[in-house]
């Protein structure tokens, strides 16, 4: 999505050590700009694995061209959400959305399937809190439980039980039916046969998870070791919350596809920056501090040093006066667990000094991207059909204390915004080209391994739920990527 | 009836930029020309600290009269202008053919 000074910082650097200077000299013993390998490529500004490159260190994922028909086929659309968004673990919420007993919000999941939609409630019993969901769903007649006005508008609220406005069934927060309007009027009615119908559901650090699947594993286990190094990120003292909503014309992962790349950030993003740095960042590129897979989750880890820029000239004036950006506000709040030395294991895992962003890809569509200067922001693609999908997006800061800070974060938000525009709309344009059917299959770069990743995995799930099927099994029993057979990302 | 505070009376004639929510300020943006926003801006940003300072020395940000509140959102649309004058030199974000990115829950002052 962007682009760094970072970079511009060590071409710079080394310019300058050839001059003799030792100091800049320490900071960029990783800089060889214009050295060659034995391939002729040039070498890394920052170290790859030994394999080679990022891709290779990963032999499953291949090195050939991929192949986009798994975004342009609106059968292999149907079978995704049968494979993966009615069996993975999606975020849907955090727990600020429910301060107290009987908060409830509804989300509706178009991606599960037409018509599916869920009600999020927290319960307090014994001064234990339980978030729980359930299909939005009356069960006298079917009528949608929880909505205002119109039936397709997601709505949120508190109450202490919910009441259907068709004939006044009730239910309490637990999902049980508790009274029923003329009750003697029914035949044989075992009211405790007609509760509500549960969604698993689950919380990971303030994130609320469902899964359609009633077989699926622990949320845990699915979101794996990236999980466990990432608690104990004050989340919870983010909740500064401005939320984005944009309906794509594009397959659901053409835009995962833009923010696991930087690739593109130089280019696409280039009037954004001052034309000096656009062009100095245009021509130097992008390269990740690295790049990490965990079965069917990623990571890619990046370098920044706009925040503070290392000469205000670097920036545009409105940044200059509000000390802020892209990357956030450069002053870090005052809080505990963000600084470079406190922050979980799984942020920054090399310890780079020149560190400005982590984001972490839970498959199959829940971003999480970590700030340096401590802030961080979510993103949620929903598919609606193979060439359309709805693009959430999240972000969280510390409440400000002042209007200093509060303009600050302002510019933070009004400028995410603006880059989010041009991503999208680019994406329309690729979405129309690859539907076409012309070229069929795509070259990416060792920068694009997150893609690769993404197509392979979320092509397993299909072919194993195809298989599961031709076997007389509809279920894969909640089973990982990682866990199955590697296939050729050639045929991908 | 002036909105602003006595001292920002030099910014009172863009006191129609006092607009509480993302959604107005962005729609007041694409409803404006270069040359309405290029003079807002270069009033406003001539004064965004001094509103800072103002403000900061008077008022919590949760409690404030309504003079002050309507300052803040002045502030807040000079970010809003600030796009279209410093990067796109143009009212729409370049390239953003028919897309749409609609705010959905913001904190308003």
């Amino acid at each position: 999505m962007i682009l760094m000074q970072e970079r511009i910082r060590h071409v710079g650097a080394t310019t300058t050590a050839a001059n003799g200077s030792s100091t800049v000299l320490t900071t960029c013993l990783t800089c060889s700009p214009n050295n060659l390998n034995e391939r002729g490529r040039q070498v890394a500004f920052f170290p790859k694995p030994a394999a080679g490159s990022w891709t290779e260190n990963w032999p499953e994922l291949g090195t050939a061209p991929v192949n986009y028909n798994d975004s342009i086929d609106p059968e292999h659309y149907k079978l995704e959400q049968q494979a993966i968004f009615k069996k993975t673990w999606l975020k849907i919420g955090r727990v600020e959305q429910l301060p107290k007993r009987g908060s409830y919000f509804t989300r509706e999941m178009p991606s599960v399937g037409a018509g599916t939609s869920v009600i999020i409630v927290k319960d307090v019993k014994d001064g234990v809190e339980t978030v729980r969901a359930f299909y939005n769903l009356c069960r006298h007649r079917g009528n949608k439980l929880v909505w205002n006005d119109y039936p397709g508008e997601e709505v949120s609220g508190s109450c202490r039980q919910f009441v259907c406005k068709y004939h006044a069934w009730r239910y309490g927060l637990d999902g049980d039916l508790t009274f029923v309007q003329q009750e003697g009027e029914f035949f044989d009615l075992n009211k405790s046969q007609y509760g509500l119908v549960p969604v698993n559901c689950e919380v990971w650090e303030g994130f609320i998870f469902i899964n359609f699947d009633s077989d699926a594993a622990p949320l845990s286990e699915y979101l794996g070791d990236f999980a466990t190094g990432l608690e104990g990120y004050p989340f919870h003292e983010m909740t500064e919350h401005y939320s984005y909503r944009s309906e794509i014309n594009a397959n659901w992962k053409l835009f995962i596809d833009a923010f696991t790349e930087f690739y593109h950030a130089p280019i696409l993003h280039m009037k954004q920056a001052e034309k000096e740095e656009a062009e100095k960042l245009a021509k130097f590129g992008f390269e990740a501090l690295a790049y990490d897979i965990k079965g069917d989750h990623s990571m890619v880890s990046s370098w920044g040093g706009m925040s503070p820029p290392k000469d205000l000239s670097m920036v545009k004036p409105i940044e200059q006066i509000l000390h802020s950006g892209l990357f956030g506000p450069w002053d870090r709040p005052d809080i505990k667990g963000i600084l470079p030395d406190e922050l979980p294991p799984a942020i920054n895992p090399g310890r780079h000094k020149t560190w400005g962003t982590d984001s972490f890809e839970f498959f199959p569509n829940f971003t999480l991207l970590f700030w340096a200067p401590g802030w961080y922001l979510t993103y949620n693609y929903w598919p609606t059909a193979v060439d359309k999908h709805i693009f959430e997006a999240d972000l969280y800061f510390v409440p400000p204390k002042n209007l200093r800070e509060r303009l600050s974060q302002e510019l933070a938000a009004v400028t995410f915004k603006e880059y989010a525009f041009q991503d999208a709309n680019t994406l329309e344009a690729t979405q129309t080209q690859i539907g076409t059917g012309v070229v069929t299959d795509f070259p990416l770069c060792d920068q694009e391994i997150l893609l690769r990743h993404l197509h392979m995995t979320a092509h397993q799930y299909v072919d194993r739920y195809k298989a599961a099927k031709a076997d007389g099994n509809g279920s894969t029993n909640g089973k990982h990527a990682a866990t199955t057979e590697k296939k050729d990302a050639a045929h991908v | 009836m002036s909105k602003l505070p006595a001292e920002f009376a030099d910014l009172e004639r863009f006191s129609d930029w006092c607009l509480p929510t993302e959604e107005e300020r962005y729609s007041k943006r694409l409803a404006s020309s270069m040359a309405e926003m290029q003079e807002f801006y270069d009033a406003g940003m001539a004064r965004l600290e001094d509103i800072m300072v103002y403000v900061d020395a008077r008022f919590p940000l949760k409690s404030m009269p309504e003079d002050a509140k309507a300052l803040v959102h002045l502030g807040q649309s000079i970010v809003m202008v600030s796009f279209p004058i410093e990067v796109w030199k143009q009212p729409r974000v370049l390239d953003s053919g028919a897309a749409y990115i609609q705010i959905i829950r913001e904190p308003v002052v």
